[in-house]
């Protein structure tokens, strides 16, 4: 009878358990791992003028498989100076939008976790309510503000503390105001959500053992809200370094994301192979803040209580 | 905030003074004008049921609450503008409040390095308090891989680790289970005497404070009914609430119908007797007064003589229920006026002798000394 017991846990062959799993991972394999193969196929050609404007993998000749593996995408993409500074460059801009994107997401969340019950739901409203507009939108929306003859150049001008417009767009500053503006609710969120389930009586205990107010931040709220940050700033570090519309619309002309240089080969170049050879080594930059990512979701999942 | 220099008349002054002490919380008043002196070394438990302010009273000793009105002076020193990190208080809290990204060893330490000593003087003082409530060879784990009684020890380490004038306990034993709860009683009792810190220890269980307390207070609605050793409360409660707070009691509504030079005499209607107490309280004849009468202390006899109406001390009735409870038996006795009796009897002759009494007609008697006369 206990056998029986046990074996029921088991998921037999064909479950609806299994089926239910079943669907999404599916979805990823049709929608994801086979497009992700076919990018990997095309890096390894040799670009043709042809359609589709690269050699085939493997042609026949006599009934026997010949490989047609072209390696000179990948050695033009690491030799030639150009990508390695894009590379290099959207990692930065990643990077320090990541870090803005902290230094002032942190004390929004803060406040919002410390707000009363009736301003919490509004103040998280405001910061979700700009995604039901849309995205494009909201980056034209700087361009209007940002520019030569736009409203922050107008209105300086007007109060006499400039005497010609600043040039504002199209330079670095123009892109992390984009970025960060775009990406700062994916990093107050996972901190919200952190940040929310602290014990109040931990901050209690520390005043009690003689801690300052900003003692007790920094010794027993910050470490507490590591897993936050970590989530957060994943978030923000990940998309941000391909990110493609941000920094054709706002940002600088001489010195291009690692996005946009992707798009130029495939369609300005219409070099499929090196196109691809550029996305498949973003992923492979990135692999290891992804792997972060995963390890830190599942461990904010083990230690929910 | 000015210590007084020490004369031989501070040394009888109370340690801790609570003047008038009220918080409201809006129009509601959870603690109203309570004063109480605390003296030092002894373990003062303040007793009372949710929302009769005892917490309330702990925080704002704590510092985590400001008083509406009135003043907390802790030896001698005005507590008013003092923050809780400047306060020579600790607390113990009812959730304990470890640090879950802390071990043990750093939670302990947590306190010490808030004063600034160094590194080797903080490592030993972590060690000798570890070894006082028996937790050294946990120094090392995290507080979620402590079972409730190892993390109730750690709390109480880190909150002696800073060897405070006053240490707060809130419902110190609330979580743990019975047997835990005793022996934990008498480690609390053995580490007070040991460090001679004084205590003072919130809760709603009757039991731990008769255990720990030296002296207790009664609150009830933000108010102290009374203070006094746990003998003086129960055996001489100052009104009913009181009496009926601390373990159970029969009241018996009566008159006074004599007052003599040491003795009072109550005409009861509601048992149907005459009460004859020694005399205790301030009255008049005729005033309504209350006899207080202890389970244990009333006198259970099979019907034996013929009943009188109004005898004196004494009541006719009939075992209705029976409890079991191993050292002792409770019975719930209903008497000829429709009153129901509550007697605890001890189990000399086990329960064979107690199965016999159900539905048995009996006679209730007690001494003079026995009731405790109440006003109000």
């Amino acid at each position: 009878m206990e056998q029986r017991e046990q074996d029921r846990v088991v998921p037999r062959r064909f479950s609806a358990r299994r089926l239910v799993a079943g669907i999404p991972a599916l979805w990823l394999t049709v929608f994801f791992l086979v497009p992700f193969l076919i990018v990997l196929k095309i890096s390894f050609s040799e670009a043709r003028l042809a359609i589709p404007p690269y050699a085939p993998l493997i042609t026949w000749r006599h009934g026997l498989p010949v490989p047609g593996i072209h390696l000179a995408g990948y050695a033009y993409l690491f030799t030639d100076p150009l990508y390695l500074r894009s590379y290099l460059y959207s990692v930065m801009v990643a990077a320090v939008s990541t870090l803005f994107c902290l230094l002032i997401g942190y004390p929004m969340a803060y406040a919002i976790a410390r707000a009363s019950d009736a301003w919490r739901s509004f103040l998280l409203m405001l910061i979700v309510l700009p995604f039901w507009t849309s995205f494009l939108l909201r980056v034209y929306a700087w361009i209007g503000l940002l520019q030569n003859d736009g409203l922050i150049n107008d209105v300086l001008l007007r109060l006499g503390l400039i005497h010609h417009p600043v040039t504002l767009l199209q330079t670095d500053f123009s892109l992390y105001v984009g970025i960060v503006y775009s990406y700062l609710p994916f990093m107050i969120l996972p901190l919200y959500a952190n940040l929310e389930k602290h014990d109040m009586a931990l901050l209690e205990a520390a005043a009690d053992l003689g801690a300052r107010p900003l003692t007790a931040f920094l010794r027993v709220t910050l470490p507490q809200s590591l897993p936050g940050i970590a989530a957060g700033s994943l978030l923000v570090f990940i998309p941000t370094v391909g990110e493609y519309v941000i920094p054709t619309l706002l940002g600088r002309t001489d010195q291009i994301m690692i996005g946009r240089m992707l798009s130029d080969e495939f369609f300005d170049n219409r070099d499929w192979p090196v196109a691809s050879g550029v996305a498949i080594l973003i992923l492979l930059a990135l692999v290891v803040p992804i792997v972060l990512l995963q390890r830190v979701e599942r461990s904010n999942l083990e230690t929910a209580e | 905030m000015n210590a007084q220099p020490s004369t031989p008349a501070d040394a009888a002054a109370p340690y801790i003074r609570l003047q008038a002490v009220s918080k409201k919380f809006g129009e509601f008043a959870a603690v109203d004008t309570v004063s109480l002196e605390i003296r030092r070394g002894e373990i003062f438990c303040l007793l009372g049921g949710s929302g009769s302010g005892k917490t309330t009273l702990l925080r704002m000793l704590a510092g985590f609450e400001t008083p509406s009105a009135g003043s907390i002076y802790i030896d001698g020193e005005d507590m008013s503008a003092v923050p809780p990190y400047e306060r020579p208080i600790n607390m113990m809290f009812q959730s304990y409040a470890l640090f879950p990204h802390m071990n043990v060893e750093k939670n302990v330490a947590f306190g010490l390095e808030q004063e600034r000593l160094g590194r080797p003087e903080i490592r030993r003082r972590v060690a000798e308090i570890l070894e006082l409530v028996e937790m050294s060879p946990y120094a090392g784990r995290k507080p979620h891989q402590l079972s409730g009684g190892q993390r109730q020890r750690v709390a109480l380490a880190r909150a002696l680790a800073k060897r405070p004038k006053l240490l707060l306990l809130d419902e110190p034993l609330a979580a743990l289970d019975r047997k835990l709860r005793e022996r934990t009683q008498f480690e609390l009792l053995n580490i007070q005497e040991r460090l001679g810190v004084t205590f003072i220890v919130v809760t709603h269980d009757q039991e731990e404070a008769m255990t720990l307390a030296t002296r207790m207070g009664v609150m009830d609605r933000g108010q102290i009914v009374q203070v006094g050793t746990p003998a003086e409360i129960y055996e001489s409660p100052v009104n009913r609430f009181v009496a009926d707070f601390i373990g159970s009691v029969n009241l018996l509504e009566g008159r006074v119908a004599a007052l003599g030079a040491d003795e009072l005499t109550i005409s009861c209607d509601s048992a149907g007797c005459t009460i004859r107490a020694g005399r205790q309280v301030e009255c008049a004849p005729g005033d309504t007064v209350w006899a207080a009468i202890r389970p244990e202390k009333i006198v259970l006899a099979s019907e034996g003589s013929a009943a009188e109406t109004h005898a004196e001390n004494r009541v006719r009735g009939k075992v209705r229920e029976v409890a079991y409870m191993g050292d002792v038996s409770i019975c719930l006795v209903e008497i000829d006026s429709g009153k129901t009796f509550r007697v605890t009897l001890p189990n000399r002759s086990g329960i064979a002798a107690q199965r016999d009494l159900r539905h048995a007609t009996v006679t209730l008697s007690w001494e003079t000394e026995s009731p405790v006369i109440l006003t109000r």
